[in-house]
């Protein structure tokens, strides 16, 4: 059991901290493709629907007027949209202070197989310093996709 | 003036650092006799220098002197003292200066008190030390300058953010920096022993107390700030795999590595050249978090390019440091000759796995990080949160907690399987059992379950090192190892735990309606406003009661400040023998219910107790190593003065 040739003792241990950290790599890599959590417009929603199920983040503008409560005051309902593409999204729990209707959002969650958007996580613009990573890049994505259909 | 006087003192600490480098670089290559013997002194003088400058900015804090930018930006004259002077670094340019100050100062002290080592490695360790800061105070002086003066000076200053409005976080930015900082000199002794090819027992002796000190302040920064998150935010959880929190995880990992590699080395001159390496990688850790947070490139990859001064900067000192130590690594490793060579069944393999499964986990860890911004960069956004390094953290994690509770009770060198296995009897007997509970009480729950199976036993493993002994005579250090790894049980215990048997409630509720929530029942008696220094407030008187006790009150507020505006939700929290009660007051409905978050988390607080119970057991083997080095030195002296004494 402990008969390791004295000599190679240091190329072994090389090769036990080599495969380990490519291991790491691999598994890494693996994990990475089917566990980060990608970042959707409603237009790329309708365009490409995510499998319901997998996490996802959804941005976009909370569309006036479609807010409700639920009788437990706790749950809430509404609509995410970019002028054109509609999601409705369900989201229990106490939002986030500078949410509201006609303002930036960015929902984490999945979509269920009846097309709802069930959020676990609402962001939002969170003061004049702080604002989520994915909301600061959204008007001019919305900007972009403005310009290609004005040409 | 303050601020004149504190910028000058920067410059002639950054002189010096320039100076001792030199001194250092022209001892060791032969060209500078006399020089050599100026390190030390100028060391010294470098650290209360940076320290000058850091008093500077204090002062100019609690003073609210709204002429400096930095004051103006980041403080408000009607903000409680304690925030004034934590204001001062909790900004960018104040914790970059806060960073070369604890470096300097570690540079000075080492070059105080360390006398072990051969002063040629003791040189290069230092130049080694003050070509680090040196890019640092460059960092500081042309790309965040906190003594920039604003002209007009203000009226009022803009405030600070009100999550950082907590005397928690106040002391938590110095305690992580200590710990970020300190392993700077890991680094530089890697680098020393590298450079004059003294990689050995004796350099393991000399770095491990240092890397030990800063360990601990990593431990309890980390413990702190997760204790932080968890009552701060009011999400009810304790991690969140932000990258800011990875920033402080990943040089802990390295650290712990190192501190476990640097023992093998200590105690059986093996593993020389992968702890000289652990030695790089754990400041280098320390560098990419600070790069990570302090270059903007986490808001995003947009914003990094916007502004790219500061992002870029740091990442040239990155490329420098890291590459050139690496470098130097790949050089000499070849030179630092084999250690001595031990069995497959022995504490040394143990430590080994150990340090194998840390650095895997790190790089696990870093990639999660970095992904997102890779991916960016090819213009998909992705995040990557809990469902992807929950797994495959746990991957590494837990055959390495199996073999923690192996490991110590095994011998250096060689050791046989049939000699422990009777002693392991009583912790795989309970892994058995708790594992059975575990399954019955939490079922379907697989990292839970293996957490609560596992903690048990590592705890009664991890006291069978002292069987055997007179508890009078264990020496320092052994208790420190009983004591740290008894808290990574009851860490690891809390936070299966609270995974595994929270209870959560989200209710909308009229005053004077009760809630069950587990074992507790919670009436909501008031709401009322109040008002504070500079926020005013919501805050619900809620009376608690556990199976039906008499109730405790906890009073949960909706707060509004008012420089800078914005709301937050401060949590109330009841804490028992048993575990955590934690209620959040949320908005108030059209209807007039108001919305509570609730909370029952059965042993969460052992979470943290874990934390400072590993940074406690990392305390007393420091205190160990310190008094035994001291008395080695001591009766040294006492031979050589009684030689000299013969000799007259």
């Amino acid at each position: 059991m402990s008969a390791i040739k004295a000599k190679h003792q240091r190329l072994i241990l090389v090769l036990i901290a080599l495969v380990a950290l490519i291991g790491a790599a691999l598994l890494a890599i693996y994990a990475l493709r089917n566990q980060a959590s990608y970042f959707y417009l409603p237009a790329d929603i309708a365009a490409k629907p995510p499998e319901p199920g997998r996490a996802i983040r959804l941005g976009g503008m909370v569309e006036g007027g479609s807010l409700r409560t639920d009788a437990d005051g706790v749950t809430i309902h509404f609509i995410v949209g970019d002028g054109k593409n509609r999601v409705p999204v369900t989201f229990k729990g106490i939002v986030p202070d500078l949410f509201k209707e006609g303002s930036g959002v960015v929902a984490e969650g999945k979509m269920s197989p009846d097309k709802t958007f069930v959020a676990d996580n609402l962001l939002a613009k969170h003061d004049e310093k702080y604002v989520p990573r994915e909301m600061k890049d959204m008007t001019e994505a919305q900007a972009r996709a403005a310009v290609k259909e004005t040409r | 003036m303050i601020a004149e006087f504190g910028l000058a003192a920067l410059w002639f600490a950054a002189a010096l650092a320039f100076l001792q480098l030199l001194a250092g670089a022209l001892a060791l290559t032969g060209r500078g006799e006399g020089l050599g013997a100026v390190i030390r002194p100028v060391a010294v003088v470098q650290g209360v220098l940076a320290l000058v400058a850091f008093g500077a900015l204090l002062t100019l804090f609690a003073e609210t002197d709204l002429s400096v930018k930095l004051v103006a930006e980041n403080s408000h004259s009607a903000k409680p003292m304690l925030y004034k002077i934590a204001g001062a670094w909790g900004n960018h340019e104040g914790s970059m200066l806060l960073w070369v100050t604890v470096m300097g100062l570690a540079g000075g002290f080492v070059a105080l008190v360390e006398k072990r080592l051969p002063e040629p490695t003791m040189q290069a360790t230092l130049a080694g030390q003050a070509f680090v800061s040196l890019g640092f105070y460059a960092f500081l002086l042309f790309a965040s300058n906190p003594f920039d003066r604003l002209s007009p000076v203000p009226a009022e200053g803009n405030g600070l953010n009100p999550l950082l409005q907590d005397p928690g976080l106040a002391f938590h930015p110095p305690t992580l920096y200590l710990g970020y900082v300190g392993l700077s000199i890991a680094f530089s002794f890697a680098i020393g022993a590298l450079v004059t090819r003294e990689v050995g027992p004796a350099f393991a002796r000399a770095m491990r107390p240092w890397v030990l000190g800063a360990w601990i302040f990593l431990t309890l920064g980390i413990t702190a700030g997760s204790y932080w998150a968890y009552y701060e935010l009011g999400w009810g959880g304790w991690w969140f795999w932000d990258p800011v929190e990875n920033a402080s995880l990943m040089p802990w990992l390295a650290a712990t590595a190192l501190l476990h590699s640097a023992g093998v080395l200590a105690a059986r001159n093996a593993l020389r050249a992968w702890t000289v390496m652990l030695g790089v990688v754990a400041f280098s850790m320390s560098m990419v978090g600070t790069f990570l947070v302090r270059s903007g490139i986490l808001t995003s990859v947009h914003a990094f390019a916007v502004d790219p001064k500061r992002g870029t900067f740091i990442l040239a000192l990155l490329a420098i440091y890291i590459g050139g130590a690496l470098t130097l690594f790949a050089i000499r490793a070849a030179t630092v000759t084999e250690g001595e060579r031990f069995a497959v069944t022995s504490r040394e393999s143990a430590l080994v796995f150990n340090n194998v499964m840390l650095t895997g986990s790190l790089g696990i860890i870093l990639m999660g990080t970095l992904y997102p911004l890779v991916t960016e960069a090819f213009g998909e956004k992705v995040s990557v949160g809990p469902p992807y390094f929950n797994p495959v953290t746990a991957i590494f994690v837990v055959p390495m907690l199996i073999v923690l509770a192996i490991g110590p009770l095994l011998r250096w060198r060689r050791d046989n399987v049939k000699r422990i296995a009777p002693m392991l009897a009583i912790p795989a007997v309970l892994a058995v059992l708790a594992l059975g509970a575990a399954i019955v009480l939490a079922p379907g729950r697989v990292l839970p379950i293996i957490g609560l199976a596992l903690a048990p036993a590592i705890a009664a493993a991890s006291v069978l090192p002292l069987r055997g002994r007179k508890l009078r005579q264990v020496k320092l250090p052994l208790w420190g190892m009983v004591l740290a790894h008894l808290g990574v049980a009851m860490a690891l215990f809390g936070m299966a735990s609270d995974s595994a048997f929270t209870t959560e409630k989200l209710v909308a509720v009229r005053v004077g309606d009760v809630t069950p929530v587990g074992p507790w029942s919670i009436r909501v008696a008031a709401v009322e406003p109040i008002a504070g220094p500079n926020w005013t407030a919501l805050e619900a008187e809620m009376q608690a009661s556990y199976e039906g006790s008499a109730p405790v009150v906890l009073r949960p507020q909706a707060r509004t400040f008012w420089a800078p505006p914005q709301n937050t939700a401060e949590s109330a929290l009841h804490t028992r023998w048993n575990g955590q009660l934690y209620t959040v007051l949320g908005d108030q409905a059209a209807d007039g219910r108001w919305q509570l978050r609730l909370w029952w988390k059965p042993f969460v607080p052992m979470i943290w107790l874990g934390g400072v119970l590993i940074a406690l057991g990392g305390l007393l083997a420091l205190l160990g190593r310190v008094a035994s080095d001291v008395r080695r030195l001591v009766v040294r002296d006492r031979i050589a003065f009684r030689r000299e004494r013969q000799g007259r």
